[in-house]
């Protein structure tokens, strides 16, 4: 459930930005000179880099590698940072026991050891996990990271009243009736108090799982998993100046600004398999304009783009006509959707949920999410494509991608009937007042829906408020929001990782909530449940699949798209390449430069 | 003199207490009547319990509201220190907040951005001031000509042009068209011809704008001040014309302008949040317009007590000034 | 004295240049007309009359009868500052001191303003600058003719207020307009008009805006200093009663033109046109029962674009069908001798205007 982060950008396409579009366009083309060099120094093609290695050989030392942000991280502190690109952008600066492989599509999001010397030892039915640190490890003084420096990091997971934001998967796992009150409260002399956690020298460092999760190894990959020491803990503060333990330390950070990092000097080659650390510094420029930022990444003054969510309309626009060869077109990981509270009548029988997914015009939502290129494919259901165990469109229960593409009329009558209300009814769709994409869908609903009798008004509700707007129920159930539009991606590309916190009873709360439809199903529970305790792949993949398939056929949601983004890769980029890891960004760790000194 | 500069002063003070209490009502006591948790925002979509306990622990959410308004005030003089879950933050006087967004007290943000901000205002306003008043004065003298019509064509075109879409057009045309600037913000301890290069573009659009609002001021005051008696009267003495114009005139004309550059410096320096945003500017109005996405409450009250408080200055510096040029005020 | 008036001539023709006059001021067929959207204002319509040293003339009519205009005109205060506007278009002569000033270089005009031909305006307050003392002003005005330093202009400056009557004098004159009183404004302001010894002095309405009571007292310092300085002073105002006081020859204007001119006592005594008539039948005065009506001027002033033919003050004339043949709306009366030095425009026969103003007027005054 990664918080992606605002849409606003979009907003910020003024009308005025639109009438100079043209300008622009010719501007840009005489800014970016570099196109015609050939492929050798000039960008590698459409899609090249699309979970495929673009141009690795041509990466060499040395440079600044610039990245450009409309939205800063939500925290730096390896605790906190929620959001997709902070977890990539993480790995710079701090490593983990285990972490994703450094490779293109879906071999990036399979596990692969970096501080450990190898995976897990997994012991006592999946309960318990041991791991062994590499020599040479340092952090950024070259003092050793010890088992204990790893230990405490994760303990400052419990500390959620200080250090909020981050995935709490690991406490959840490790403390599931909350016995611990963090490194804070800790009342132990080394703060190292947590039980679940052995470290009994300081190479080992040994888990005990009150139960069983097969996903557990990742979760430990996140970087929330990461070390921090001790004596360098600023608490709240860390984010503004992570201790590194990375090939890249902070060198200056001013929130909303800029961020720079340069080499850490005590990091060694030797000590690391996965990271290259190509370019000598590091920066990111925030800018408050996404139109702003395109429009430097189309002039070849930056990189990349930080958020990886793809380019405004605007300079989308601009790059497909005149710079094709710099862009991918990436899966994002994200599914886009309607849900309806099962709280808010008559979205309580099935038949009204089918009614509604097969009455909406699933190419109209389509185009409001921005076309099949910048928007997404349609989605057929609710598993993203990147999540083991998932179809795509070749699920497709109510033929959304097939025959019902522009609506069914006579079904979803049909299904009216059969729940009771073959005159229609009236409801109101809640969509976040920020999102302007989201907004749209909202209206392209409401006219599909009337065809079929369906009258709902569209609330717009203020977007920063989400979780005690929407994640309260009780207030979803007065307002009678019956269609609440949403997106989700994974934190990790597992059936629990995407939809544990959707779809499971256990995860209705009464604020905060993020079980929207509020299915109470023992079947998908239980589900679950057995997923966690099995540790065979084919057998995890074998579970996901039926879990989509309950929730589908509960007809809960209403899918959009299997989200797609337009990113941009600067001609100078070399070794870039999506990965399933990060939800289909560039993998930034070990991204090079062809020509360091541009 | 003295009197009414104590009038004013204590009049000043009196409105930035008033405003300090509006400005907390809005962002921080609506919501809590209109039954929205605050801390909610802090801690993001996920919302742990304890994260939300925190917060409300530190903010001091759970206080009565006025123990939450003396708070904000004590701290404004005397510093505050935010405690909760086992960790403490100190925020040193001034302190405006504590933002747990971006983990930074408010002020030194604010003063960090301040100096940008602060540039943009006073060097758009040199280039305003200098272009637009004398090309109203210009207009008023050749009054009907050509010269006149034209400015004045010109003049409404930059009164009524965004400053989103002229700074548009002015990047795509001198930055990425003629590749004149590099258009990028360079702090001026790094480099002042890099400095002044990236402030050039944001000081002429921001400029163009006001010297078009001050154009057209200028013109219809000056053409005014040019019936009065008392120009009659200088040129009864036999002042040469230039005189007449540069000295009698020009004085009566900055009547006005004065008390308009004030207010639009007052709120420039507020945060010029169009001009910032459209040239990438870490200014006080880019601090605020990530605020505002990032719900960053302190951050955003921080700024708009520094706007009130940068508006409310510039007005007491403008009655000041208006009481030194016009002897008239001193007695009001 | 002789004949000078050439008020018959076309509007807009030249005036042949003619010798330098003896006259200190002389002014020949002045035209002062302004082009509007709504046509030529003719504001003064062909005005001649001379004035030597030492003399007062007052100049009397309504408002938009041409006074002002007229002074405005000898200052050379019509063309400069006419920034954009449709300029005045002058013709005629205005010869002050042997020096012709509309053909003359408007540089060396401006060097003569404030020296020789100097103006005391009917509003001190509007017409002296809010934001600068009084002394600034008269130091100003001292220091652009003379090429001293300020202190010793700032010397004359309290020298002219002691003069002018204004009390602590080094001290006022550091003191802003509107910090003095209406009468002492006007002081300050006559102080500032005399500093440089103007030779003209024009006084236009100067107590207008005045007090009764400081009324007086303005115009017995006019009449003081004009004894002391020996200047030509030229009074204007609608008011008969001020040029009663302090003038030697009186000019009535009518519609831009002179309708009656000649010495005051004789103006006031035996004056020989109707307008004339009706002004001093307006005129309050203090020996005069206050229950006695006042017999103003019936009607309105003409309009300065289409004034009416033949006398301009036909239609407010009670005598206008007095006259054979309609003459009066046809043709435009001339100046004409009704005495020694005294002149007047008027149709109506010279006994039947002896016998209007001996039998119907001057018993109702």
């Amino acid at each position: 459930m990664t918080t992606q982060r605002t849409s606003g950008r979009r907003k910020q396409a003024l009308a005025a930005a639109v009438a100079v579009a043209a300008l622009l366009t010719t501007a840009a083309c005489g800014g970016g000179g570099d196109d015609d060099k050939g492929s050798s120094s000039g960008a590698a093609g459409f899609d090249a880099a699309n979970n495929k290695v673009a141009q690795a050989s041509a990466a060499k030392k040395g440079g600044t590698l610039k990245f450009g942000a409309a939205q800063d991280a939500d925290s730096w502190d390896t605790t906190r940072g929620y959001y997709g690109m902070m977890w990539n952008f993480a790995r710079y600066y701090s490593r983990q026991l285990v972490t994703n492989k450094a490779e293109p599509g879906a071999a990036g999001a399979e596990i692969t050891p970096d501080l450990a010397t190898a995976t897990a030892k997994v012991t006592d039915d999946g309960k318990t996990y041991t791991y062994t640190l590499r020599d040479g490890v340092t952090w950024e003084d070259g003092k050793p990271i010890t088992s204990k420096d790893v230990k405490y990091g994760i303990e400052r997971v419990w500390a959620q009243d200080v250090l909020s934001g981050g995935p709490t998967y690991l406490k959840d796992v490790l403390d599931p009736k909350g016995e611990y009150k963090g490194p804070y409260k800790d009342t132990s002399a080394d703060k190292l108090g947590l039980k679940a956690i052995d470290t009994p020298d300081d190479k080992t460092i040994v888990f005990h799982l009150p139960q069983a999760n097969s996903d557990f190894e990742e979760m430990l990959a996140l970087v929330s998993a990461s070390p921090v020491r001790q004596d360098m803990d600023t608490k709240a503060k860390y984010g503004l100046k992570p201790f590194s333990s990375g090939p890249y330390k902070f060198a200056s950070y001013s929130p909303g600004k800029d961020l720079k990092l340069v080499r850490n000097t005590s990091w060694k080659q030797a000590s690391d398999p996965l990271r290259k650390a190509y370019p000598d510094e590091i920066t990111i420029k925030f800018f408050s304009d996404a139109n702003q930022l395109d429009q430097r990444l189309l002039n070849g003054d930056l990189d990349l783009d930080l958020n990886q969510t793809g380019m405004s309309p605007q300079g989308r626009t601009t790059a497909l006509k005149q710079h094709k060869a710099n862009l991918d077109n990436p899966v994002s990981g994200y599914v886009r959707y309607a849900v309806f509270p099962q709280s808010v009548k008559p979205f309580d029988n099935v038949e009204c949920r089918k009614a509604v997914i097969l009455g909406a015009d699933h190419v109209s939502l389509q185009t409001a999410r921005g076309g099949p290129v910048a928007g997404g494919d349609i989605g057929t259901n609710m598993l993203p494509p990147s999540v083991p165990g998932a179809e795509g469109q070749k699920y497709d229960p109510y033929k959304l991608a097939g025959d019902n593409k522009n609506g069914n009329v006579a079904d979803a009558k049909a299904a009216l009937k059969a729940c009771g209300q073959p005159n229609g009814f009236k409801t109101t769709i809640a969509v976040r007042n920020n999102k302007p994409v989201e907004v749209a869908t909202a209206q392209s609903l409401q006219a599909s829906l009337k065809k079929i009798g369906i009258t709902a008004e569209i609330d717009q509700y203020d977007g920063s408020q989400t979780a005690g707007i929407i994640g309260s129920p009780s207030n979803v159930k007065t307002k009678g929001y019956g269609i609440i539009i949403m997106g989700w991606g994974p934190d990790f590309p597992s059936v629990q990782g995407f939809g544990l916190p959707l779809w499971n009873s256990k995860y209705i709360a009464q604020s905060g909530n993020n079980n929207y439809a509020l299915i109470n199903d023992k079947t998908i529970d239980g589900l679950f449940s057995s997923y966690v305790t099995t540790l065979d792949d084919a057998g995890k993949t074998k579970i996901a699949t039926e879990i989509n398939h309950k929730v589908m056929e509960g007809a809960y949601y209403l899918p959009f798209v299997f989200e797609r983004f337009i990113n941009w890769r600067s001609d100078n980029l070399a070794n870039v390449y999506t990965t399933d890891g990060y939800s289909g960004q560039y993998d930034f760790v070990n991204l090079g430069l062809k020509n360091p000194k541009k | 003199m003295l009197a009414y500069l104590i009038r004013r002063l204590f009049a000043a003070a009196v409105m930035l207490v008033v405003i300090v209490m509006v400005v907390f009502g809005i962002f921080f006591l609506i919501p809590k009547w209109a039954g929205v948790d605050i801390a909610l925002s802090f801690v993001g979509k996920q919302a742990d319990p304890a994260a939300v306990e925190g917060v409300r622990e530190k903010l001091g959410l759970g206080d009565p509201i006025y123990a939450q308004v003396w708070e904000f005030f004590k701290g404004i003089f005397a510093g505050r220190t935010y405690t909760g879950g086992g960790d403490s933050i100190h925020c040193a006087a001034p302190c405006f907040g504590y933002s747990f967004r971006s983990e930074q007290a408010v002020w030194p943000t604010l003063t960090d951005r301040f100096p940008v901000t602060l540039a943009l205002a006073l060097g758009a306003a040199v280039l305003w001031l200098i272009f637009g008043v004398s090309a109203g004065v210009l207009s008023a003298l050749k009054r009907g000509s050509l010269w006149d019509r034209g400015a004045m064509v010109i003049a409404l075109s930059g009164v009524s042009l965004p400053i989103y879409f002229t700074g548009m057009l002015a990047l795509s045309v001198f930055v990425y068209g003629l590749d004149l600037f590099d258009g990028q913000f360079v702090p001026l301890e790094d480099s002042f011809s890099g400095w002044f290069g990236g402030m050039i573009l944001p000081w002429v659009t921001l400029a163009f704008l006001y010297a078009a609002m001050y154009a057209r001021i200028t013109r219809a005051t000056m053409l005014e001040i040019l019936g009065e008696d008392y120009i009659r009267t200088a040129r009864a003495k036999g002042l040469k014309e230039q005189t007449v114009i540069g000295k009698h005139a020009m004085r009566s004309t900055m009547t006005p302008l004065l008390t308009m550059l004030g207010m639009d410096l007052g709120a420039l320096i507020g945060g010029a949040i169009l001009t910032e945003t459209a040239f990438s500017l870490p200014g006080l109005g880019q601090a605020v317009l990530n605020a505002i996405k990032n719900q960053d409450l302190p951050v955003i009250l921080g700024v708009t007590l520094i706007t009130s408080l940068a508006v409310l200055v510039a007005n007491l510096v403008v009655d000041i000034l208006y009481a030194v040029i016009d002897p008239r005020v001193r007695l009001a | 004295m002789t004949e000078l008036s050439k008020s018959g001539a076309a509007v807009g023709e030249p005036t042949p240049a003619s010798p330098a006059p003896t006259a200190f001021l002389e002014v020949r067929d002045l035209k002062v007309h302004f082009p509007t959207d709504d046509g030529l204002v003719k504001s003064v319509d062909g005005l001649s009359f001379q004035l030597e040293k030492g003399k007062t003339l007052g100049i009397v009519g309504e408002s938009g009868s041409g006074k002002s205009v007229t002074s405005l005109g000898i200052m050379g205060l019509h063309t400069a500052g006419q920034y954009g506007k449709r300029k005045a278009q002058i013709s005629g002569e205005i010869w002050l001191d042997g020096t012709e000033l509309l053909s003359a270089d408007p540089d060396h005009v401006r060097k003569l303003r404030g020296r020789e031909m100097a103006m005391i305006f009917q509003d001190p307050l509007s017409a002296l600058h809010p934001y600068y003392t009084i002394g600034q002003q008269i130091v100003e005005a001292y220091r652009i003719h003379h090429d001293v330093d300020k202190k010793t202009a700032k010397r004359r400056a309290v020298e002219m207020l002691d003069r002018v009557g204004i009390p602590q004098p080094d001290k006022r004159v550091d003191s802003y307009p509107h910090e003095f009183s209406g009468g002492m404004r006007q002081r300050a302001m006559i102080a500032m008009s005399l500093v440089n010894n103007p030779e003209l002095l024009i006084a236009d309405e100067p107590t207008t805006a005045l007090d009764v009571t400081v009324q007086a007292q303005i115009l017995d310092l006019i009449r003081d200093l004009q004894k002391e300085f020996g200047s030509a002073v030229i009074v204007i105002t609608h008011d008969l009663g001020v040029v009663a006081e302090l003038a030697d020859d009186i000019l009535v204007m009518y519609g831009g033109r002179c309708v009656e001119r000649g010495p005051a006592d004789k103006v006031f005594y035996e004056p020989r046109h109707p307008y004339t008539w009706g002004l001093l039948g307006s005129m309050p005065r203090l020996d005069r029962d206050q229950q006695e009506r006042l017999i103003p001027v019936k009607g309105s002033p003409p309009s300065l674009i289409n004034i009416p033919s033949g006398c301009a003050f036909n239609p407010r004339c009670p005598y206008a069908d007095l006259p054979k043949d309609n003459v009066t709306r046809t043709v435009r009366p001339e100046l004409s001798e009704v005495g020694s030095r005294h002149w007047a425009a008027c149709h109506l026969g010279a006994e039947q205007r002896e016998r209007i103003w001996t039998e119907e007027i001057a018993p109702k005054l």
